[in-house]
């Protein structure tokens, strides 16, 4: 094999001088040990500072080989790669992190007593209690927003897609696109506006409205690119057979995309059921079970843990992580749920 | 600077399927080799086996020998980015680089190579598009976007930017066949220009673009739907169309079926 | 392009018994079912108007109330006194907080995702570049508390060692010199703000970089490039402005994200040059801080603030949808 290095102008040969398959690896294990050395010889303390300095040799030292034995066009594909491998690592090892973290200490203080009790007669600094307050709260006021933001959004969908032409089509899919983007605490700060012209004080249904402002542009988004999935010829044949618009819409559209539907509807509720800005200051958080939304203070899940997260002691952090596993759990089981009824819907839908 | 193509018993896969088996043939330099045949039967894949593109595709995997003036593109320490430079491609539909400018276009191939002065570039940029016959078209706006230009020009500019890093062999992809008459005419006329100082292998749906401009012509089916391509018979273009050996050939070229 | 025409082309009329009603059955609002059910559509729609107006209504409305009580310039103040008599307060502090957190998130994220995009599209494994996608898409969708849970348990004693250790090399700078304090100041925000946005802007720029026409790749290979050339001649350029509208979702996000930087950050009224010592605070975290300790004039002032965030945000993605609009015009006159 030739050795030489391939020249910037025209290679005389294909067979340029290429570094071999385990070279990755040897460079890798031969940064780490040098990195190692240094660490031990400056007596650094962090292992962090130990991974920086062998990632750094890593990259140099990727560099400075491939430049040497392949050129350095080779040299800079392998530094690229080598970058883009460790921006995905990088990125795994939080993520990797929380979920761990959530699970491990999720699961200690999380039972049947947990799901079941209230933090009625526990002080925050004591442990014991539960998250049933929380859950009824989050169960009540998602359950609410959805029942006002779903069918607003998904008629506003079928506006748009059925009947949409003109400025106000317009209009709509522009501020749907703006409200998007609403971020969770001005949308609450909203309704605490209204509630301050009235004097009223936190109840359950104020964040629901909240939750559902949040929820419709989601829903219209997800609604509309299903809408939009429904081939043409369809709604021409019921047409063509004097069926009304309306009853084209309800018997053949509706049915046809009613898979994807329900997931964008489901995908919104996980992520509004996340939400903690607007309950903090439309609903307030209670202690108490409150089986009624439309009076008094409420607890909800997302709020449960930002109070026990400020409580600030052991036992309430321990409840903390409990009930994050209990929403994330539930989150997750709603986007598998959703995902899944995506696709054993999706033959339906089109093509 | 051209060079011969000896292929030897090459076989080419998608994942599990066989997609070309066991093809052999050699392409002299300095000539214009045509591959016909029915669609599907794998003379795009067999092209793309020419200069290592077939191992882009996801699954893609080829073996045999492919050699370039005794060289195999195929043995242990080659590297397929020098192959590519060797061993241009110019595509079906073209494909100028969207939002690189004419010059730019053209030039892009140098630019991976290295520094080159401004003056060089500027003599390889336009010697490469009068070899191209696309000069005189573009000359007063090479800072425009190549994509503004009409499909022929395109097509054009993409043999532009092939000739303009030196390959050896240049491979092309049934380059008319997303053009009109007129420009197909001007692509016909340049590929009798090129064949002076490149070996050209072109593929083609176009029996009478294979008899105009092809010394020679290999002709490809396939068995039946599902199996693997074969290269049917390979020969002067001028005897593939007036009285080739095989009778498949005579079928596919009289009209019979494909 | 291939949806966005069917939204033009409505379906036929219905069959029409007399020709006079056939202008306005070709709105669909002759029969009293087609009636009603237009309206309802139509009526949300429009309701969504209202709700946009409402919002920037009334919290002008609220917000006039508060500024008008403001002794203090509500633009340069760096107190937030607001249960004074008469109150003081200002977003000084906030603006600057917001930005600085969302700078570093932005710094952060932007290049990390788009390698992971890259990493997804060009250089993993296929087998492994399938269920990686899913898991991020799933991470976009775990709850902002939870991240500022972890955050605060985890991440923050984790920084301990870095700031330690950017003090002792990058000092200097000013911009990463430490006294020491908790390590809760705007660098450990941006950092939890750039794990939460990685994954949407991850997610956009894929779909982006997935859609580079595969013969402006082939094109790039053909002249012998490699594989970061062939990213950086085709695959960039083409996906540059999917990436910035990706980012400016991401900021979005960032600019608004209220519990997990309330939990994180220790925040402080004055302004630091440092990213390691406590300076500033966002306008998400002052309004869910405050809000419990404020009287009705003191949430008033919150929502001032919040009314800022939200003219920001409507910036913000009013941008990115600009260019995300004007990407299909480009790509379509490509195609």
């Amino acid at each position: 094999m030739s050795t030489a290095a391939v020249t910037d102008k025209r290679p005389s040969t294909l067979r340029g001088a290429s570094l071999p398959k385990w070279s990755p690896w040897a460079i890798a294990a031969g940064s780490v040990a040098v990195a190692a050395g240094l660490g031990l010889v400056a007596g650094l303390h962090s292992k962090v500072q130990w991974g920086l300095i062998a990632a750094l040799l890593f990259v140099a030292g990727t560099y400075g080989i491939a430049a040497r034995v392949e050129g350095r066009r080779q040299a800079k594909d392998r530094v690229a790669t080598s970058l883009v491998w460790v921006a995905f690592l990088l990125a795994v090892v939080p993520l990797v992190s929380l979920v761990w973290t959530t699970v491990a200490r999720g699961v200690k203080v999380l039972d049947v007593y947990f799901l079941t009790h209230s933090m009625g007669i526990v002080a925050d600094s004591e442990p014991g209690g539960g998250i049933y307050h929380a859950i009824i709260g989050s169960l009540e006021q998602v359950g609410l927003a959805t029942a006002i933001g779903a069918p607003i959004g998904v008629l506003t969908a079928i506006y748009l897609v059925e009947y949409g032409r003109g400025r106000l089509a317009q209009a709509v899919t522009f501020f749907v696109d703006v409200m998007t983007g609403i971020p969770s605490i001005v949308a609450g700060l909203f309704i605490l506006s209204l509630m301050l012209i009235f004097h009223m004080q936190p109840f359950g249904f104020a964040g629901s409205l909240a939750l559902a402002i949040l929820m419709m542009p989601v829903v219209v988004r997800s609604t509309e690119e299903m809408l939009k999935l429904v081939p043409n010829e369809l709604r021409e044949a019921s047409l063509a057979l004097g069926v009304p618009k309306w009853r084209t819409i309800l018997k053949v559209v509706l049915p046809t995309s009613i898979g994807g539907i329900t997931t964008g509807i489901m995908l919104a509720v996980a992520r509004i059921t996340g939400e903690t800005a607007p309950v903090l200051l439309l609903v307030f958080g209670n202690p108490f079970i409150n089986n009624n939304p439309f009076e008094g203070a409420q607890a909800s899940l997302p709020l449960y843990i930002f109070q026990q997260y400020s409580a600030g002691n052991d036992a309430a952090f321990d409840r903390a992580w409990a009930a994050s596993l209990t929403l994330i759990a539930f989150v997750m089981i709603l986007n598998l749920v959703a995902r899944g009824i995506a696709r054993w819907k999706a033959p339906k839908t089109g093509r | 600077m051209a060079k011969r193509i000896d292929v030897s018993g090459l076989t080419a896969y998608y994942g599990s399927h066989k997609a070309i088996e066991d093809i052999s043939m050699t392409v002299e330099p300095r000539s214009v080799t045509a591959f016909i045949g029915p669609s599907g039967c794998g003379k795009s894949t067999f092209l793309r086996t020419l200069n290592r593109m077939h191992e882009v595709t996801p699954g893609g995997r080829v073996e045999g020998k492919v050699l370039l003036d005794d060289e195999d593109l195929y043995g242990t320490g080659i590297d397929p980015v020098s192959v590519r430079r060797e061993v241009g491609m110019v595509f079906q539909r073209p494909n100028p680089f969207p939002t690189m400018s004419i010059f730019e276009n053209v030039a892009a191939g140098l630019r991976l190579n290295g520094n080159y002065k401004k003056s060089r570039l500027n003599d390889i940029v336009e010697k490469s598009l009068r070899g191209a016959n696309l000069w005189n078209e573009v000359k007063d706006r090479l800072n425009k976007p190549g994509s503004g230009l009409s499909g022929g020009q395109q097509q054009r500019l993409c043999i532009a930017r092939a000739i303009a890093v030196e390959p050896k062999v240049l491979l092309m992809d049934e380059p008319c066949s997303a053009l009109d008459p007129i420009s197909t005419l001007a692509i016909e006329d340049l590929i009798g220009e090129l064949k002076e100082r490149f070996t050209i292998v072109i593929v083609t749906h176009n029996m009478q673009q294979a008899a105009r401009v092809s010394d020679r012509t290999a002709f490809f089916n396939l068995a039946a739907v599902g199996q693997p391509g074969r290269l049917i018979e390979i020969d002067d273009t001028e005897r593939i169309f007036s009285n080739p050996s095989v009778q498949a050939t005579e079928d596919y070229i009289s009209g019979r079926f494909g | 392009m291939d949806i966005s025409t069917k939204q033009t082309d409505a379906p036929p009329p219905a069959p029409q018994p007399a020709l006079t009603e056939r202008k306005r059955d070709a709105r669909g609002a002759s029969r009293p079912g087609d009636r009603i059910f237009l309206g309802l559509s139509r009526g949300s729609g429009i309701l969504l108007l209202v709700i946009m107006a409402a919002i920037a209504v009334f919290l002008t409305y609220r917000a006039s109330l508060a500024i008008s009580k403001d002794h203090g310039n509500f633009l340069t103040t760096f107190e937030w006194n607001t249960n004074l008599t008469p109150p003081v307060f200002g977003i000084a502090v906030l603006a600057f907080g917001t930005v600085v957190s969302s700078i570093v998130a932005m710094a952060i994220a932007v290049p990390v995702a788009v390698a992971i995009a890259l990493f997804l599209t060009h250089y993993a494994p296929r087998r492994l570049s399938g269920p990686i996608a899913y898991v991020i898409d799933l991470l976009a969708a775990v709850p902002s508390i939870v991240y500022g849970l972890w955050g605060a348990l985890v991440l923050v004693p984790h920084m301990q060692g870095l700031y330690g250790w950017l003090d002792d090399y990058l000092g200097w700078t000013g911009l990463f010199s430490w006294d020491g304090g908790a390590p809760r100041a705007m660098l450990t925000v941006g950092i939890l703000l750039a794990i939460m946005i990685l994954p949407i802007i991850t997610n956009v720029s894929r779909e982006v970089f997935r859609q580079v026409p595969r013969m402006h790749e082939e094109a790039a290979l053909a002249l012998g490039a490699t594989r970061w050339e062939v990213v950086r001649m085709s695959v960039l350029p083409f996906g540059r402005s999917g990436v910035i509208s990706a980012s400016m979702l991401g900021l979005g996000r960032a600019l608004g994200e209220t519990m997990a930087v309330a939990t994180v950050l220790s925040p402080s009224y004055d302004i630091q040059a440092s990213l390691l010592d406590p300076g500033g605070g966002t306008f998400a975290q002052n309004i869910a801080s405050k809000f419990g300790e404020a009287t009705d004039q003191g949430r008033d002032a919150l929502i001032a603030s919040g009314l800022v965030l939200f003219v920001i945000t409507l910036l913000v993605n009013g941008a990115a949808r600009a260019i995300i609009a004007r990407r299909k015009e480009y790509s379509g006159a490509n195609a």
